[in-house]
C-alpha cells in the first residue's frame, strides 16, 4: 500500500471516529435520563457526576408511580393518539380520494381552501378554537381534546396525491363494470392501493398526537385526563421532586416511543420523509 | 341557452350515482373541517378587531388597535425579537450540520456503518419533547448538571444556563438544533442520494476534487431540498414552545417566563389575561411572518425547476 492510501485511510477512519463521537453526543442526553433515573438521591449531587450509578436503585421508579398516576397519563396518550390516526387516516383517504378522482361541481373550490388551511400552524387559530370548544361546553373533556386532531389538511393533500400516482383511473372503471359500488371501492379496493401512504400517514398522525402539548393544555385541567406529555410537564414543574425521581418519570414517557422506533425505525425514516413533514 | 332541467336530465344515472356517493361521505369531513379548521382560523382575523374577552365576546370593535397597541408592548417586543433570534440561530446551526453530515454520510461513510450512524442522529427527532427536554435540563443544572461539569475539565467557567435570560435562550437553541439535526439530516440524504453518480464521476474525471464536487454539483443541485429544509425549520422555530415551557421558568418557577417568546406570549394574554382579541392580533403578526417564508419558498422553488 503506498503512502498516499494509507493516509487516505487513515483520514477516513478518522472521519468515521468524528461522525460517530457526534452520533453518541445525539443519544448522551437519553443516555444520561437512563443513567440518572437508576442513582439513588444522595449520588445526584455529586461534582462531576459518574458516568453510571455508583449504586444502582430502582426507588426513583417506585416513587414516580407513588407521586403521580403514570399510567393514567400513558394510556390517555394512547387514546388520543389512536383515535386521532383513525380518523385522520379516514378523513383524509375520503377527501383525498374525492378530490382525486371525482369531478364534482365545487370540489377545486374546497381543495384550495384544504391547501389555503394546511400552510396554518395550529398556534395561530387556538384562542378562537378554544373559545369553540368552550361554546360547546368541551373544556376539560376528552371530546374536547380529540375533535381538533379528528382532521389533518395535510393528510388530505397527501392521500390526494398519493391516490392520483398509485390508483389508476382504468382499475376504477373496471371494478364498476364488474358491479362494485362506489362504497365498496372507496373502503375495500382503494385503501389496498394506498397502503404505503397510509402508513406514513399514520405515523406522522400518531406522533403528532402523542407529542401534542400545548392544546393539551389549554383545554384540560382534570389530572386524571392529561395525556403524558403535559402529565409529566406538570408533575416536574413541582419543586419538591428531584431529579432522579423526574428522570424516572421521562424515562418511563419515553419507553413506548424508543421501543416502537427499534422495532420499527427504517419504515418510521421512510414514512417520514414520504409525508416530508413531521408532527 | 339550455333547458336546465332537460341539462340535469342528460347527467347519466351513473354519474348520479356518484354525485351521491361524494355527497354522502365528503359532507362529514367538510363539515369537521369547516368547523375545526376554516371557521377558528377566520375568526382569529375577526376577534384581532375586536376587544374580545372569553365572557364577555365582540365586546368592542377597535379596528386596528390591537396591531398598534401590539408594536408598543414590551413584551410582545421582547418576544419577536426572542423568538426571531431563537428561529434564525436554530435554522443555521441545524441547517449548516445538517448538510455537512449529509455530505459525508451520502459519500463517504455509506453502507451499514453509515445507517447506523444515520439512526444516531435521527434518534432524538421522534422522541417526545417534554421528557427530553427534562434530561437537558439536568444536563444544564448550574452546581451539578453534567455541561458545566465538562466545561470546567477544558477550563470553562460554569454558566448560569437556566437563570440568566440570554443564556437559557442559548440553551433553548442548543436543545432544538440537537432536536432537529436528525429531521433536517435526512431529508438533505434523500436529496443527495438522488443526485445521479454519473455527475460526481464526470467532474472526479475532471480532476474535481471533494470540496470542489460539494460546491459545485452537490449545493447548486440540491437547493431545493436545501431552501425546503430551511423554510420549514425557521416556520417551526417560529412555533416555538413547548422546550421553552419546560426550560425556561423564572425565578418564581412560572413556566417559559425566562425566555419570553411569541406563542408563549399569545398564551398568556389569551388565557391568563383573557384579552383574546389583543391574542389573536398577535396570532395574526406570527402568521404573516409564516406567510411570508411559505411565500418565499414557493417562488424559490418555482424559480428553480424552470
Amino acid at each position: 500500500m503506498t503512502a498516499g492510501r494509507l493516509a487516505r485511510r487513515a483520514a477516513h477512519w478518522l472521519l468515521v471516529l468524528l461522525l460517530l463521537l457526534g452520533g453518541i453526543v445525539m443519544v448522551f442526553p437519553l443516555f444520561w435520563l437512563a443513567s440518572t433515573s437508576l442513582r439513588p438521591a444522595p449520588e445526584l449531587n455529586i461534582v462531576p457526576p459518574h458516568l453510571l450509578p455508583d449504586h444502582w436503585t430502582l426507588e426513583n421508579y417506585t416513587k414516580v408511580f407513588a407521586s403521580a398516576p403514570m399510567f393514567t397519563y400513558l394510556w390517555n396518550s394512547f387514546v388520543f393518539a389512536t383515535v386521532s390516526t383513525v380518523f385522520i387516516l379516514l378523513t383524509s383517504t375520503i377527501a383525498g380520494y374525492v378530490f382525486a378522482k371525482f369531478k364534482v361541481p365545487g370540489n377545486n373550490l374546497l381543495f384550495m381552501l384544504v391547501l389555503a388551511t394546511a400552510i396554518v400552524p395550529f398556534e395561530i387559530y387556538m384562542v378562537p378554537l378554544f373559545t369553540q370548544m368552550n361554546a360547546l361546553g368541551l373544556v376539560n373533556k376528552p371530546l374536547g381534546l380529540f375533535l381538533p386532531f379528528l382532521v389533518l389538511s395535510y393528510g388530505i393533500f397527501f392521500m390526494r396525491q398519493n391516490t392520483m400516482t398509485s390508483v389508476p383511473d382504468e382499475l376504477l372503471d373496471a371494478a364498476r363494470i364488474d358491479g362494485m359500488g362506489e362504497f365498496a371501492i372507496a373502503f375495500r379496493l382503494v385503501p389496498r392501493l394506498l397502503a404505503p401512504a397510509l402508513f406514513a400517514l399514520a405515523i406522522l398522525a400518531f406522533i403528532q398526537a402523542w407529542t401534542a402539548f400545548i392544546w393539551p393544555l389549554l383545554i384540560l385541567n382534570d389530572p386524571k385526563l392529561f395525556p403524558m406529555e403535559v402529565g409529566l410537564s406538570q408533575f416536574a414543574n413541582n419543586f419538591s421532586v428531584d431529579f432522579g425521581v423526574t428522570s424516572a418519570g421521562a424515562v418511563i414517557a419515553l419507553l413506548p416511543t424508543i421501543i416502537a422506533f427499534l422495532i420499527l425505525r427504517r419504515r418510521i425514516v421512510d414514512g417520514i420523509t414520504l409525508t416530508g413533514i413531521k408532527g | 341557452m339550455t333547458n336546465p332541467v332537460a341539462a340535469v336530465r342528460r347527467v347519466p344515472p351513473r354519474t348520479w350515482a356518484r354525485y351521491r356517493f361524494v355527497a354522502i361521505v365528503l359532507t362529514p369531513v367538510m363539515l369537521l373541517f369547516l368547523y375545526l379548521r376554516v371557521v377558528p382560523t377566520a375568526q382569529a382575523f375577526l376577534m384581532s378587531f375586536f376587544d374580545w374577552k372569553l365572557i364577555k365576546p365582540a365586546d368592542k370593535f377597535v379596528g386596528l388597535d390591537n396591531y398598534v397597541k401590539l408594536l408598543g408592548d414590551h413584551n410582545f417586543r421582547e418576544a419577536f425579537f426572542n423568538t426571531t433570534l431563537f428561529a434564525v440561530a436554530t435554522t443555521i446551526v441545524s441547517v449548516l450540520l445538517a448538510l455537512l453530515l449529509a455530505a459525508f454520510l451520502a459519500r463517504v461513510v455509506t453502507g451499514r456503518l453509515g445507517g447506523a450512524i444515520e439512526l444516531l442522529y435521527f434518534a432524538p427527532v421522534l422522541v417526545p419533547m417534554v421528557p427530553v427536554t427534562l434530561g437537558w435540563r439536568e444536563i444544564f443544572n448550574y452546581d451539578h448538571g453534567i455541561l458545566n461539569s465538562a466545561l470546567g475539565l477544558v477550563g470553562i467557567q460554569k454558566q448560569p444556563w437556566l437563570s440568566d435570560p440570554q443564556m437559557a435562550l442559548v440553551a433553548v437553541i442548543i436543545l432544538s438544533v440537537w432536536k432537529q439535526l436528525g429531521y433536517n439530516l435526512i431529508i438533505l440524504l434523500v436529496g443527495m442520494r438522488a443526485i445521479p453518480r454519473e455527475f460526481h464521476e464526470a467532474a472526479a474525471v475532471d480532476g474535481a476534487g471533494a470540496w470542489s464536487q460539494f460546491r459545485h454539483i452537490t449545493l447548486p443541485l440540491l437547493r431545493p431540498v436545501t431552501l425546503f429544509v430551511i423554510v420549514i425549520t425557521t416556520i417551526s422555530a417560529y412555533n416555538v414552545f413547548t422546550q421553552v415551557y419546560v426550560l425556561a421558568s423564572d425565578v418564581q418557577g412560572s413556566p417559559g417566563r425566562l425566555v419570553r417568546v411569541l406563542v408563549y406570549d399569545i398564551f398568556e394574554n389569551g388565557f391568563r389575561f383573557f384579552k383574546m382579541g389583543y391574542a389573536s392580533a398577535e396570532a395574526v403578526y406570527l402568521f404573516l411572518i409564516i406567510l411570508a417564508l411559505t411565500i418565499i419558498q414557493f417562488r424559490f422553488l418555482r424559480g428553480s425547476s424552470q
